[in-house]
């Protein structure tokens, strides 16, 4: 093993691609897995066995909606079995009253649900589905249970001047953490990005709402913000470096060191069908490839920066700059960061002009062109 | 927001003690915290029945070689640290 191999702390398990919604800044890739490939429940079974093994605490259950898999019950309690603390990331719509006391009952440390809008309509049009009243319905069930919560708005262009409602659904909700997560821009948000970029003012806007809302729910709602990159000085620090900490196993069984890590050519991905967990996680030729510092260029390569960050996110480096290896170009310091500038510049100055062509109460009827995600080939 | 010394810290929903290669950890929703000596001590009885002094108590006698303030000052600052992250519920009063 590599000296520079940390412990895999982390497991990502998106057990399916298969979704009610089509959310149109969905992170799955633009080609989904079909429900044929998905893995069995009793390879999962195995592949939490081996995360807890080497070292992994927490398995997060992603999809696609992870309840379309009608084994979800035994994939929670075997996890949990396993060791690990399971979370459950989901729209919360493929679920009623019955199953997720029988989740509870199987173990579930933390139900994450996710939310389009604050506003009906606003969400069914992002979600292209009707989902949100259930969703409030959802919250309601849970009050039952002594399990933890976390509200995920996904926020964008669209949806961030309901900030003041989405806060009002957390303070009934009683959630213990709530995250404002700005779309990041890979799959389907990459495709519709041009409509989902936040303006500077709304950003400013949300980044002062909820420095207030951090003092008015201490102690009761953690909240944890994720900037829209784009905007930022510095990158984030992308899955806590790459093959540092977390890994990503898709439907049918490839093991990512990122859920966006197809869209760099070359990468070989290994199968937990064919190889264990600690031998992928060590060894597999994906994971090595950015872990360390070897592969940087300058200006990372010699940045104080670099072992913070470790030069933000590959696959953006790979969709903006076309070169894996490049400083994340949202980096203020990259040499690609006028590409993003300019396209910030495009948002900034159109969205002034249709504000002013459009007053805020008559923004729901301009009828926009989404790109929606569909859903997998049943074959 | 300063904690209360009456008040009964208990874990918050979500939260529960774990142990990997034999570390013992407080796992929370999206994190983990490893827990040594004295934060493990400390968790160990956020347990709805201790009151915050109790638990300073107890620690005072643990670490009799420390300096009794600095302890309670530890403890305090660990706990609002816990709090912030939303890991504790803090039950109010005396039993």
């Amino acid at each position: 093993m590599a000296s520079s191999t940390q412990n895999l702390l982390a497991l990502v398990a998106e057990l399916t691609h298969r979704c009610p919604l089509h959310c149109v800044y969905c992170s799955n890739p633009l080609e989904l897995q079909s429900r044929a490939h998905e893995l069995p429940t009793e390879v999962w079974a195995r592949v939490f066995k081996e995360a807890a093994e080497a070292g992994a605490l927490q398995a997060d259950f992603t999809g696609g909606e992870p309840l379309a898999r009608p084994d979800i019950v035994d994939l929670v309690r075997s996890a949990r079995t396993a060791g690990l603390y399971v979370s459950l990331i989901t729209s919360g719509l493929p679920l009623d009253e019955a199953k997720l006391e029988a989740l509870v009952q199987a173990g579930l440390d933390h139900f994450q649900l996710s939310f389009q809008g604050a506003r009906e309509e606003t969400a069914n049009d992002i979600s292209g589905t009707r989902s949100h009243q259930h969703k409030l319905r959802v919250l309601q069930w849970l009050k039952r249970y002594r399990i933890g919560l976390t509200l995920n708005f996904v926020i964008h262009r669209r949806n961030i001047d309901e900030l003041e409602e989405m806060l009002a659904i957390v303070e009934d909700s009683g959630a213990g953490c709530v995250e404002f997560a700005s779309v990041q821009y890979y799959g389907w948000a990459f495709a519709n990005r041009e409509k989902l970029l936040p303006t500077r003012q709304q950003l400013d806007y949300c980044v002062e709402r909820l420095k207030r809302a951090e003092e008015e729910l201490h102690g009761k709602t953690r909240i944890f913000f994720v900037v829209p990159d784009y905007y930022a000085k510095y990158p984030k620090p992308c899955v806590g470096g790459w093959g540092r900490k977390l890994m990503l196993i898709t439907p049918n069984g490839d093991a990512l060191p990122c859920h966006a890590a197809p869209v760099i050519p070359g990468l070989k991905f290994e199968n937990v069908k064919n190889r264990s967990l600690r031998e992928i996680w060590e060894h597999s030729e994906a994971f090595q490839k950015f872990r360390g510092e070897d592969w940087m260029q300058e200006p990372c390569k010699s940045c104080d920066r670099r072992a913070q960050d470790f030069g933000g996110c590959r696959c953006q480096a790979m969709l903006l700059a076309g070169d894996a290896t490049a400083t994340d170009p949202v980096c203020s310091l990259a040499p690609q960061r006028p590409k993003v500038d300019a396209i910030l510049a495009q948002i900034n100055d159109s969205s002034s002009a249709e504000t002013a062509l459009v007053t805020a109460a008559a923004a729901s009827a301009v009828k926009i062109e989404w790109l929606y995600r569909p859903n997998p080939s049943s074959f | 927001m300063s904690v209360d010394l009456n008040s009964r810290p208990r874990l918050a929903a979500g939260c529960r003690m774990g142990e990997n290669n034999n570390q013992q950890v407080l796992l929370m929703p999206e994190r983990a915290l490893r827990l040594n000596g004295p934060s493990l001590e400390i968790v160990s009885r956020c347990d709805g029945k201790h009151s915050v002094s109790q638990i300073i108590g107890e620690l005072q006698l643990l670490y009799s070689k420390a300096e009794p303030h600095k302890v309670e000052q530890d403890i305090l600052g660990y706990l609002a640290l816990l709090q912030k992250e939303r890991a504790l519920d803090f039950e109010s009063g005396t039993v």
